[in-house]
């Protein structure tokens, strides 16, 4: 809110407005403007945070003894289902989407996204979304119950709110390819001059690559839907073995959407690190064009193993065999990545703000995650492992130790320069101490869980496994109250504070830090000149 | 100000998203309401779809009227053009997942379905061949043929390519009178694709007793040209929007996306069409 009006340079805010502009409610709800749209994107996504942990403190409280104690079956299954689709569209993509706008007319000096009107719409589709997939849950038979992959046969017996969870994808769809479009178009079109590719900070890169990857894998998703909404309804045959189809066609067509959609949220979150990494070790980035190769290669290897998500469905051994080694091949372009970071780090006078404790607490527990990632690439151990608690495990290690660190670490990286204000030091540094001990507790445990045998999304467990759930179950609920911090010390921010300098970070490099903090209304009225 | 505004453009606050957004919303609950046959579903549906058309009006008479008022300079004629083909893209990959589903049941599910074990235990005496509605579809169809209806669509359509083509030509050479003759004809011709699909429509349906329901050979050749014809029936009406905009006196010879974009589309419905004629009509 403290971006508008604030005059710098000469340039002022008015420079577009022969027009009225809107205020109070009507100004969010009809903005062009990058910053706020980023800042809707942002709460949003924290909003849809809160609504999609609260499931899982649910589902954590179920499981924190063996037998039913506060929920039935079918609510349990709903519980999984919505807290999956709810936490990988509404809240971590909507996040790096925020970050997205926010930052990159800043980073490439335009003065705002190619498409400011279209850009307003993708934010402005995701609330009918989210009414859709959490209304879903009072309607007659319930949310879906079928987990957040919808596989048939199940998906095609639910009640009415499946009906509302394949019309929410259908709409977060079109709201990321319209989003994904502007992105290109303002990364290839819009940056300053002198601005080549290869010099385009890493956000950017990342951001080009996973719209890329959103504009190729979201229509795919929408037609996986629709053909379950047509079995439905309409007496199609494409799950149907006894009409010639085959519900395992399902899995290959989602998972060719769901394998890119796990780096359509790994990138970003790679490409924030990018910039604190290298900020707080007062050093560039590593290795910039190996990492640009890198994301590209990630990208593109990660259409062709999608059926490493679906060893045991009955597949041929050479199919195993192929998705197991180009799944592995994925290790080596993030190494690469991983490998970077640390070089950069290397013999850099780091000090350690909040920003780099969340990057350096990805960088350990994502590479976990990597790590167990590998192992159940490989089919044998994967037969073994398969849709037990070591799954969930690795890839919350991916999502939350990656991706929503990553989101903390810039939001306490740009946090200055969003508001003007300096965030409270200490209050960070017991946000992240918090989640990162509540993490672990959470969910390393989970690997053990896995290893001994629990299935997932199951409501009771055998006895044995009661020690390692009561652990997680305290865990979860630490890492939620945790995230009340958080939002305590954002609302702090920007209510007030010691003054932030246009560049807060010593060693911050990149357009963004030219700008005054909070920054004028349309980014860069004039294009900088890089030398 | 005046020079800001040749290098960048960034439009006005505008209410045209949010009330897209209500169209989306009302059309979502309208169609859930409708297919879990709740009685004013389709109310709630059409009211959205008006709201949509409302909407469209709206947005793109802005679009429009911004453009004839010069406000959009090469940069911005850039910005289209990347847009415009990353969402073709995105249109390309939404046909591929159908595509591939033709592919997966042809190549593997309906082979399977013949296998050793299947014949032996569940579905005896089912063969692999193709086409097929599946084991337990018992009653007779008669798949569509190629060479009848579909290839006058297939000459209909690229004749319709070439037609466009010469209308294009006739904007760059200034030239009005031929671009509003070509462009009737491309117009005319795509109505006649869409008649004539419509018509192996209700043939199929009442005396091949080929249907949706038919089955995974009915599911997939329904399904596919369906959304084709979907397509082709939007870029119809674009294209009618890009007549009239040329009977106002519209489009410039060195400033005219919106006909390039939309005929880049229609070039793109075309080359799906001849996918469709190769693998869902003749082989």
């Amino acid at each position: 809110m403290e971006a508008a009006n604030v005059h710098v340079h000469g340039a002022h805010d008015a420079a577009h407005g022969h027009g009225h502009h809107p205020t109070g409610l009507m100004r969010w709800v009809t903005t062009t403007n990058h910053k706020d749209i980023g800042t809707m994107y942002l709460w949003f996504s924290f909003a849809m945070f809160m609504v999609g942990g609260a499931m899982a403190l649910i589902i954590r409280a179920e499981l924190f003894q063996p037998g039913l104690q506060y929920v039935s079956p079918e609510f349990f299954n709903q519980m999984i289902t919505l807290h999956g689709l709810i936490m990988v569209f509404g809240a971590i993509m909507p996040a790096f989407v925020g970050f997205a706008n926010w930052m990159i007319p800043m980073m490439i000096g335009a003065p705002d996204m190619a498409f400011a009107r279209m850009n307003n719409w993708s934010f402005w589709l995701l609330p009918p979304a989210g009414i859709l997939l959490t209304a879903s849950m009072f309607v007659t038979g319930g949310a879906a119950g079928t987990g957040w992959t919808l596989y048939p046969p199940l998906s095609v017996q639910m009640g009415m709110g499946m009906d509302m969870a394949i019309f929410a994808v259908h709409i977060l769809g079109m709201s990321s390819i319209m989003g994904s479009i502007n992105i290109i178009t303002t990364i290839l079109n819009m940056r300053a001059p002198g601005m080549t590719l290869m010099r385009l900070p890493m956000f950017c890169w990342t951001w080009l690559v996973t719209a890329y990857l959103l504009i190729a894998v979201m229509p795919v998703l929408a037609g996986a839907v629709t053909m379950i909404l047509t079995d439905r309804h309409f007496g199609t045959s494409f799950f149907n073995a006894a009409g010639g189809g085959d519900p395992v066609m399902f899995q290959h067509i989602f998972w060719f959407f769901g394998h890119p959609e796990v780096y359509i949220i790994a990138l970003p979150a790679f490409g924030v690190i990018s910039h604190v990494i290298p900020a707080f070790a007062r050093k560039p980035i590593f290795g910039y064009t190996s990492m640009v190769y890198a994301i590209a290669s990630i990208a593109l290897i990660s259409f062709i193993v999608w059926a490493h998500h679906m060893y045991v469905v009955g597949m041929p051994v050479a199919g195993q065999l192929y998705f197991m080694y180009a799944t592995m091949l994925i290790a080596v372009p993030t190494g690469v990545k991983v490998f970077n970071w640390v070089a950069t780090m290397w013999r850099g006078s780091m000090t350690f703000e909040t920003p780099m404790l969340f990057a350096i607490g990805f960088l350990f527990l994502f590479t976990i995650g990597g790590f167990t990632g590998l192992v159940l690439s490989m089919t044998s151990v994967d037969v073994q492992l398969q849709d037990t608690y070591y799954v969930v495990a690795h890839f919350h290690y991916v999502m939350v130790a990656g991706a929503l660190y990553s989101a903390f670490a810039g939001v306490y990286y740009w946090l200055p320069k969003w508001t003007g204000h300096m965030y409270d030091e200490t209050l960070g540094k017991w946000h992240f101490w918090l989640s990162f001990i509540s993490f672990n507790a959470a969910f390393f445990p989970q690997h053990f869980l896995g290893l001994a045998g629990m299935p997932r999304r199951i409501p009771d467990y055998a006895l044995q496994f009661t020690d390692f759930n009561q652990v997680s179950t305290y865990g979860a609920f630490v890492f939620g109250l945790s995230q009340l911090l958080f939002l305590y010390v954002v609302l702090k921010t920007i209510r007030g504070g010691e003054k932030a300098a246009d560049k807060p970070w010593e060693g911050a490099t990149g357009l963004e830090w030219t700008l005054p903090s909070p920054p004028p209304h349309h980014s860069f009225e004039e294009p900088p000149i890089l030398k | 100000m005046n020079q800001q505004a040749s290098r960048y453009f960034v439009p006005e606050p505008s209410h045209w998203p949010v009330v897209g957004s209500t169209a989306l919303f009302l059309m979502a609950t309208g169609a859930v309401l409708w297919i879990n046959k709740v009685a004013f579903g389709p109310y709630v549906l059409l009211a959205g779809f008006a709201v949509l058309v409302f909407m469209l009006f709206g947005w793109f008479g802005t679009v429009i009227r911004e453009s004839e008022g010069g406000k959009y300079n090469a940069r911005v004629d850039a910005s289209f053009r990347w847009s415009m083909s990353w969402f073709i893209f995105s249109e390309v990959m939404f046909f591929a997942a159908f595509f591939g589903a033709l592919f997966y049941v042809r190549v593997l599910s309906v082979p399977d379905l013949a296998g050793l074990e299947h014949q032996q235990f569940l579905y005896p005496g089912f063969g692999s061949q193709w086409p097929s509605a599946g084991p337990a579809f018992k009653e007779h169809f008669s798949p569509m043929g190629a060479w009848g209806i579909p290839a006058i669509n297939t000459l209909l359509l690229l004749s319709s390519g070439a037609t466009l083509t010469v209308a294009h030509w006739g904007l760059l050479k200034n030239n009005r009178g031929q671009l509003k003759l070509w462009l009737a004809a491309t117009i005319l011709l795509g109505l006649t694709f869409l008649s004539l699909q419509a018509y192996e429509y209700v043939h199929a349906y009442q005396e091949l007793n080929l249907k949706l329901t038919t089955g995974i050979y009915g599911t997939t050749f329904f399904m596919l040209t369906g959304f084709h014809g979907l397509h082709v029936t939007l870029g119809a009406t674009m294209l009618i929007v890009i007549l009239f905009r040329v009977l106002a006196g519209h489009f410039k010879p060195e400033h005219h996306f919106a006909f390039e974009a939309v005929a880049w589309y229609w070039h793109f419905v075309d080359v799906v069409w001849l996918l469709l004629f190769i693998f869902v009509y003749w082989m």
